[in-house]
């Protein structure tokens, strides 16, 4: 019997994209569909009904929900392939914690870079690079967070990653002089392929920046 | 060599520090309980948890493990064989227990810390009124999670259980100074059995505080200062 894989998704969405890159590094199919956000489908409301937020990943009818709760899901059902975790428990534990870690202090700052300006936007521009570094004092000389493969934490980081271009035009400040080999790492995620096939061109995404910035940012 | 030995960083009133304490109980796995001073950071949390400088901290083998979630599992995959799996079986089982975990704490208990620093009725009515919706919430999902075994976990005390469990004793000490029950035999039926069976598991009473003692430390540390 076929396995049935919907995704409930929005384009831009740097927590959508965890899950549809997870799902490529597994070579799962899936039906990706479209979320209008200002006009939630029933079926998002339905399977997600306590925050009614994407991704909403529907396996075989049953929902998973929280985009790395997703990522962790696709790599205990399909691991056969490319493991997204590490098998040591220390190893593992270490890179839920940097999840947690970019889930709270990177995502903070990011959000209001855009949605800000003047004094506000400072401060979370300060906090976005200083978070920003403290990952990259933690990534070293590996090319990716998970060492020699792409893993848990680089799906967790690419969507930051794929909004890096739009973060820097709306703050007007450049991520690459004060985090160098982080930058390369994150050049090296966004050129592999299943991430190729799942982030949106950079250039939509700073134009979508822009146009809810006008709404937020009165 | 590093020695095999587990330290855990905490103090006796946080809730978060009970996660990882009755985890290892549950494993049987012995643990020195090194505990902070209220108010002041020791040198041996900043160097194990030198980005948040947070309790609790898991020390096993001179390598730290942080964030009491983090910990529960690590300890659950670590002791595999010294204990029941503190996870579901299934994938998608797993995958409720996390999601039901990570709205206790961005949720549910930062709605419970509001009752208590409320001020004015309109105020504590409003985020009464959150808590009670969210512990429908967990009703519901301890009916669907148990699948009519004793806890969220089945058998035996899990993930979801020790997530949520750990903050009865602030509940309890919530509804004492609101004079206003949030768990019980009517509003909540199952989650009320299920917190006297929490309670007095042999894992979890040596760590849960008694519920006059955590409201007497309560009140000094929302003591409001005098003009």
């Amino acid at each position: 019997m076929a396995d049935e894989v919907i995704l409930l998704d929005f384009w831009p969405s740097p927590f959508g994209v965890r899950a549809r890159i997870a799902l490529r590094e597994k070579g799962v199919k899936f039906e990706y569909r479209e979320e209008n956000l200002r006009d939630k489908s029933p079926l998002l409301l339905q399977m997600n009904p306590v925050h009614k937020k994407i991704p909403v990943l529907i396996h075989n009818g049953k929902p998973v929900c929280e985009s790395m709760n997703v990522v962790q899901y696709i790599d205990e059902v399909w691991s056969d392939k490319n493991p997204l975790l590490p098998s040591d428990p220390y190893q593992r534990a270490q890179a839920r914690f940097w999840v947690d870690f970019i889930d709270t202090k990177v995502y903070e700052p990011a959000d209001k870079i855009w949605s800000t300006k003047g004094e506000v936007q400072e401060t979370a521009k300060k906090e976005y690079i200083e978070a920003l570094k403290i990952l990259e004092a933690e990534l070293g000389d590996k090319p990716y967070f998970g060492g020699d493969n792409f893993g848990f934490v680089d799906i967790a980081m690419t969507g930051y990653y794929m909004w890096f271009e739009a973060s820097e035009k709306c703050g007007n400040f450049r991520i690459e002089p004060e985090c160098p080999t982080l930058m390369a790492s994150a050049r090296r995620c966004l050129q592999r392929d299943s991430v190729v096939n799942s982030v949106p061109d950079p250039e939509k995404i700073v134009e979508f920046a822009f146009k809810i910035r006008k709404i937020y940012c009165v | 060599m590093a020695s095999d030995e587990v330290k855990v960083i905490g103090a006796w009133a946080s809730p978060f520090v009970m996660r990882p304490r009755i985890a290892l109980n549950l494993k049987s796995v012995p643990y020195e309980f090194v505990q902070e001073t209220f108010g002041a950071k020791s040198e041996l949390l900043l160097k194990s948890n030198p980005v948040h400088k947070k309790i609790p901290v898991l020390i096993h083998a001179d390598k730290p493990v942080c964030e009491s979630n983090i910990i529960v599992e690590y300890v659950d995959e670590t002791w595999s064989a010294s204990g029941p799996s503190m996870l579901p079986s299934t994938p998608y089982d797993r995958a409720i227990a996390r999601f039901w975990a990570a709205y206790i704490d961005e949720k549910w208990f930062p709605s419970l810390k509001s009752i208590l620093k409320a001020e004015g009725e309109e105020e504590k009515k409003a985020v009464l009124a959150q808590v009670e919706e969210g512990n429908a919430l967990l009703e519901k999902a301890f009916i669907d999670c148990s699948k009519g075994k004793p806890f969220f976990n089945g058998e035996h005390i899990g993930y979801l259980d020790i997530a949520f469990g750990c903050f009865l004793a602030w509940l309890r000490v919530t509804e004492l100074a609101g004079g206003h029950k949030l768990i019980d035999e009517v509003k909540t039926p199952s989650l009320s059995k299920w917190a006297e069976r929490f309670c007095n598991d042999p894992a979890v009473k040596p760590v849960m505080p008694e519920t006059a003692t955590l409201a007497e430390f309560a009140k000094k540390i929302f003591a409001k200062p005098t003009a």
